[in-house]
């Protein structure tokens, strides 16, 4: 059932995953993640690296192996597949970033149940060539990578009035901000801002132009 | 905007009709006048102080709603009179020690983010100076929650911090309580004036209810939400509020006390945020005091009306779905 695929070329699948499939800020997909370790830079960080490998390696894996899975049971195998490169982050974050790990382990784990990884897997690596599902994997991590970033920069500023845990602003901090809720005010307003950037300069196509399909 | 009517009054008349004199702004600019009394009461016990919390949360309100008005190109309906009221109602909801910055932060994140992000007036989903309390309360706590006695006299710069009675309440019991206000009558009477701590247009009910009572001659207001949320309060207090049991509570104390007569007549009739059917108020009602009661009897906080009223606001769509009345003459759809 394999089709003739049209040329896609690499850049235009990574600007897809960043900027016009977006996995927090377009497709508003695990969000738990987005919310929950981004109240200091470094977490964010640390679990957008994480995600970013596994998406990358899972997509590589669906890709090589998508000739091989039966339409039927490619749910459950593409979980012991997620599972598998999991295990991988976790045991290599447990041990060589032991600090990191006592504060973000769990969502290391949580990473196998992430919408973004097992929809990208479903949606693109099981239709298409090893190499396109590899750049889209990095595209789309690298999307959730930056979006992490961003969301823990105005978190922990806010927050608790450091950058990367030096103390930039001497002035009260905004409790909310490092609690839930505030996390879910700056990922709305985020959003917002990103749409209006859109809608403004871009004329609401999409802020990557033409991305892959 | 509805104004409250009264029910089944259909006057079919032929043309020309004389409109109604009501406007969204003379509802508005009526109901902040009717906040006056209970403003005035907080200015005798809390001194000039609660002025300039209340005048810092009206202008940050104003500026809010046209700072956002002018970004979005949208007509400036500053003299409507919605923001001033939320202004006005946000700032009664504060202690009034509150530092500036509280007032003004969470003043722009009521009206800039609760309620013109939404869409503007009638948009919101949440009441929008209960949201920038909200904001204020998890934002500043500590600030949020210091209390000082009221003190008649206009000399309040050296006042005293003291808890408000609900947190005694809660946290020593009633008898506590009864100690520091005397006997059962005088505790009612001082809650009914509102010689007590708490934010600077809660703590006097009668003035309160005063400017309620206008509002529903003026039938701005109907009684079911208020009604039916004290209603509920009064008895799930008596029965659960006791220390030693069931239906050893005391309604009156939890009647009194709190932001619960703010809450019950001016949160939790916006007009926005309230379910216009009217069952569904009484539903809304219900609702909102027993999660009030729930929140005040084992949740960590001692008062819960904000919470609660906030909480209901995201039901209001769904009970005005369900409980629309039918219209009648339409043909039933067939079952699938």
């Amino acid at each position: 059932m394999e089709l003739p695929e049209e040329k896609i070329s690499y850049l235009q699948l990574i600007k897809n995953g960043i900027f016009k499939e977006n996995t927090i800020f377009r497709l508003v997909i695990s969000l738990c993640p987005s919310i929950a370790v981004t109240n200091s830079i470094r977490n964010g960080f640390l679990l957008g690296v994480a995600v970013l490998f596994v998406q990358t390696m899972v997509n590589t894996t669906v890709g090589l192996l998508r000739h091989f899975i039966h339409p039927r049971i490619r749910i459950p195998i593409f979980m012991l597949i997620i599972s598998g490169w999991v295990s991988v982050v976790d045991m290599l974050m447990a041990a060589y970033a032991r600090e990191a790990y006592k504060e973000i382990g769990l969502y290391i784990q949580i990473i196998v149940a992430f919408a973004s990884i097992l929809a990208r897997a479903e949606m693109f690596a099981s239709k298409h060539r090893v190499d396109y599902s590899f750049f889209d994997g990095l595209g789309s991590g690298l999307g959730f990578l930056i979006a992490l970033v961003i969301i823990s920069f105005f978190r922990e500023l806010l927050g608790r009035g450091t950058l990367l845990g030096y103390p930039i602003v001497h002035a009260k901090p905004l409790l909310i901000m490092v609690m839930p809720t505030g996390g879910f005010l700056v990922v709305g307003l985020l959003m917002g801002f990103f749409n209006w950037i859109d809608i403004r300069f871009y004329g609401g196509k999409g802020a990557g132009g033409a991305g892959g399909h | 905007m509805a104004v409250a009517r009264k029910e089944q009054e259909l006057v079919v008349s032929v043309s020309p009709h004389i409109r109604s004199e009501e406007t969204v702004a003379r509802i508005m600019w009526t109901v902040s006048l009717s906040l006056l009394p209970a403003f005035v009461m907080g200015v005798y016990y809390f001194g000039p102080r609660a002025i300039f919390v209340t005048a810092l949360c009206i202008v940050g309100s104003l500026f809010s709603e046209w700072l956002v008005q002018k970004m979005t190109s949208r007509p400036v309906t500053i003299s409507d009179g919605s923001a001033f009221l939320t202004g006005l109602l946000l700032g009664m909801n504060m202690p009034a020690t509150a530092p500036f910055y509280i007032p003004l932060v969470s003043s722009f994140v009521a009206v800039a983010i609760a309620k013109q992000l939404f869409g503007g007036l009638g948009y919101n989903i949440f009441n929008p100076a209960l949201v920038g309390r909200a904001f204020a309360l998890i934002t500043w706590p500590r600030a949020m929650t210091t209390w000082i006695e009221p003190s008649a006299a206009f000399v309040g710069m050296d006042a005293k911090t003291t808890a408000t009675p609900l947190g005694l309440l809660k946290e020593e019991g009633m008898n506590r309580l009864l100690e520091v206000f005397g006997d059962r009558i005088t505790l009612y009477t001082q809650l009914l004036i509102g010689h007590r701590a708490g934010s600077l247009g809660e703590v006097s009910v009668i003035a309160i209810l005063l400017g309620a009572g206008f509002l529903l001659i003026k039938r701005y207001i109907t009684w079911h939400i208020p009604v039916s949320y004290l209603a509920t309060v009064a008895v799930l207090a008596w029965v659960f509020g006791g220390k030693e049991g069931l239906f050893t509570g005391d309604p009156l104390v939890h009647l009194l006390s709190g932001g619960l007569m703010l809450g019950a007549w001016y949160m939790a009739t916006d007009y926005v945020t309230c379910p216009s059917v009217r069952k569904g108020q009484i539903l809304f009602g219900i609702g909102c005091g027993f999660l009030t009661m729930l929140i005040r009897l084992k949740a960590g906080y001692p008062e819960g009306v904000m919470f609660a009223i906030l909480l209901m606001n995201c039901l209001t769509p769904l009970i005005d779905r369900n409980l629309k009345s039918r219209v009648f003459g339409e043909r039933k759809e067939a079952k699938k």
